[in-house]
């Protein structure tokens, strides 16, 4: 146990030496733009290790994720543009003001906007995601069986079309310009405001502010399901459920609660992403997006949160440097199918297949 | 005067209340066949076949591509046997020589055929909406019956899928390769020990599933027309039909496709159009929370089911 948290730690140092020196790397080489995709891929990550924490650990899957994201995104959007100044008189606008919860800023055309604050909004926006999951698992998760990825699908398909057809969503245009996410207001440490948002100034800010969030999510993953009695209670239901319910594993209580907390962490990175990008727009909900993150989770091993961010974060970065060009969807249809047919165990444990320190050995008695 | 108005408008809505009516009818029909193929499949090998959507879609694509060079009826029957063949070859290089596959594997092995089937129709025939000609006559031919006015197209969709159905039915209570199926279904061990090649009935399961699944997409196609991805709606309301009627029960699903069909065209009077699928969602949640068994089913039945 304790060698496990060692070698854990000594990845999660790894890891933080290889965001530091690749923003090193790409700040020397003046390449700095990969630093954009690599910020967009680590929340996208994020996405996928909650998933994963669902599909590898509770042994479920949820093609609705998609959905998760879009209303983390598209309610936090929606609440950070919509202009409140008409309603000014309103005495509920005015005491909302007054809590801290609403805030002013100007647009591109240098109008000014009484808007919800992106603190309040985000978390309203996590919050009706916890919720709507809640909804959506108390039925489904009772049930023994895969039923949550067909209620998940139709769960997904349901927000893809409101979002489409809603024209307070922007319809197909979806919502733009939304605001930066203050973390401190401007004047306190720097002339600007600090906030997470696509300003060339704060690429690398946002950079460490996104891998920070990816890594506090996963290690805060790793703790749950590795060292707490409900992570625990997670990998007996994953091995057989009813073994883990005759030892008195409350299932679907657990499966509850991992659901939830995934449809959370895709709902936190629809929020961060959505003012990282200051838009968002119907593809976001996508049951093919949806497929993608099953896909993600699938290639890093299903079980294994290191390979799934790993994975994740990899080939999410790649789409969106446009490697794959239209056949973006296919290789992610044949990623899925090629990983669950030859290797199920994801892409690294194939390689731990491979006898690496033999032929390390090998190639060196050659040379002496 | 009041009054022949008024009796002008009750002849009006009774005329719409059939029109709804034949509408869900039909496409509960084809809600019926795709529920069928998920049973078939989900009897032979317990999972759910997210692909199943995605055998209508292409039997409709391959059609509407024959027929510039086939006369309908050949083209109809090359894109079946086509597709039973897509169908044949999925569960020989995907499904077949799995050993002890999970459940959860096969469920995304079936997630990623589909995708790779939609992609590849993306690739084949573009983004654009396609369909077959009328079998007879064109979109406006209608004939009357009292109050009801019936496009000929849905006389042969009604048709089609109710020679289907019927042909099962017969295929499984008649015919030995039928029982051997059902055998198969009811218990695989005991069926091998019987001397039957289980792994070959899988095959087939996936070949009829394919075949109900085009045939289904070449008649309704001049209708609702065929796009790459409208594979995917169908297998979310083929599969709300299917739990409806309870899972493994085709008969039942039968009744439930038309059920969900009717409902769902009704739906239009009080939801817009662009949340029709929520109806099927919402239904299939319902189930799900009251009814998981189906309508038809028993809950002591559902308890044993490993999907």
């Amino acid at each position: 146990m304790v060698g496990q948290m060692r070698t854990s730690q000594a990845k999660l140092g790894l890891l933080v030496a290889a965001v530091v020196l690749v923003q090193f790397f790409t700040s020397i080489t003046g390449t700095e733009y990969y630093l954009t995709q690599l910020t967009m891929a680590a929340y996208y990550g994020l996405v996928v290790i909650g998933l994963c924490a669902l599909m590898g650990y509770a042994g479920q899957i949820s093609i609705g994720h998609a959905g998760f994201f879009a209303i983390g995104g598209y309610i936090s959007a929606l609440l950070t543009t919509y202009d409140l100044t008409p309603f000014a008189a309103n005495p509920v606008v005015g005491l909302l003001k007054q809590a801290g919860l609403l805030f002013t800023w100007e647009n591109l055309y240098g109008e000014s906007l009484l808007t919800c604050a992106p603190w309040t909004a985000g978390l309203a926006a996590i919050a009706v995601a916890a919720l709507v999951a809640l909804v959506l698992g108390i039925p489904v998760l009772k049930l023994r069986g895969h039923y949550l990825a067909m209620a998940t699908l139709g769960f997904g398909t349901i927000i893809y079309r409101m979002v489409l057809a809603l024209p307070l969503f922007g319809e197909a245009d979806g919502i733009s310009q939304v605001p930066g996410f203050v973390l401190l207001p401007a004047g306190l440490f720097s002339p600007g405001a600090i906030m997470i948002s696509g300003e060339s100034n704060l690429r690398i800010f946002n950079y460490y502010v996104a891998w920070a969030v990816l890594l506090l999510g996963l290690v805060l993953l790793l703790n749950l399901m590795t060292r707490s009695r409900s992570g625990r209670a997670l990998r007996a239901l994953h091995s057989s459920e009813e073994a883990a319910e005759a030892c008195g594993v409350d299932t679907s209580r657990a499966k509850l609660q991992v659901f939830v907390l995934s449809a959370v962490y895709a709902a936190l990175a629809g929020v961060l992403l959505t003012h990282f990008n200051g838009g968002i727009g119907p593809e976001e909900a996508t049951v093919m997006k949806s497929v993608r993150y099953v896909a993600l989770v699938a290639v890093g091993g299903m079980i294994s949160l290191w390979g799934t961010l790993l994975m994740g974060v990899g080939l999410s970065f790649l789409s969106l440097r446009g490697v794959f060009g239209s056949y973006d969807d296919a290789v992610f249809g044949l990623i899925l199918l090629a990983v669950m047919l030859f290797a199920p165990g994801g892409l690294l444990q194939l390689s731990k297949r491979i006898p690496w320190q033999r032929l390390w050995s090998a190639t060196r008695h050659r040379q002496s | 005067m009041w009054q022949h108005q008024q009796s002008a408008q009750s002849a009006m809505t009774l005329e719409l209340f059939f029109q709804y009516l034949v509408a869900g009818i039909t496409y509960g029909a084809v809600y019926a066949v795709v529920a069928v193929g998920f049973n078939i499949i989900y009897n032979s090998t317990g999972i759910i076949n997210f692909a199943q959507g995605e055998f209508v879609m292409l039997g409709g694509m391959i059609a509407i591509s024959l027929v510039q060079w086939l006369p309908l009826a050949w083209a109809i029957t090359a894109a079946v046997v086509l597709t039973m063949l897509i169908g044949a070859l999925m569960e020989l290089c995907c499904i077949r020589w799995l050993r002890q596959p999970s459940i959860l594997q096969m469920l995304i092995i079936t997630i990623g055929i589909s995708i790779l089937l939609r992609e590849g129709a993306l690739h084949i025939w573009g983004e654009g909406i396609r369909s077959l000609p009328y079998f007879y006559g064109d979109a406006i031919t209608a004939w009357t019956f009292g109050p009801v006015r019936l496009s000929p197209q849905v006389i042969w969709v009604l048709l089609a899928c109710g020679c289907m159905v019927a042909a099962l039915h017969l295929f499984f209570n008649r015919s030995t390769l039928g029982r051997e199926m059902r055998a198969c279904a009811v218990n695989r061990t005991a069926a091998a020990l019987c001397g039957i090649k289980t792994r070959n009935m899988v095959t087939l399961s996936f070949v009829l599933s394919a075949g109900m699944g085009a045939l289904a997409g070449c008649m309704i196609s001049p209708i609702t027309y065929t796009q790459y991805d409208s594979g995917a709606a169908l297998a979310l309301k083929g599969f709300t039909a299917a739990i409806l009627g309870g899972l493994g029960n085709s008969m039942a699903a039968v009744v439930a496709g038309l059920l969900l069909g009717i409902l769902e065209a009704f739906s239009i009077t009080l939801v817009p159009l662009a949340f029709q699928d929520a109806v099927a969602v919402s239904l299939l949640l319902l189930i799900l929370f009251i009814k998981p068994h189906g309508l038809f089913g028993s809950s002591a039945a559902a308890r044993l089911k490993a999907f």
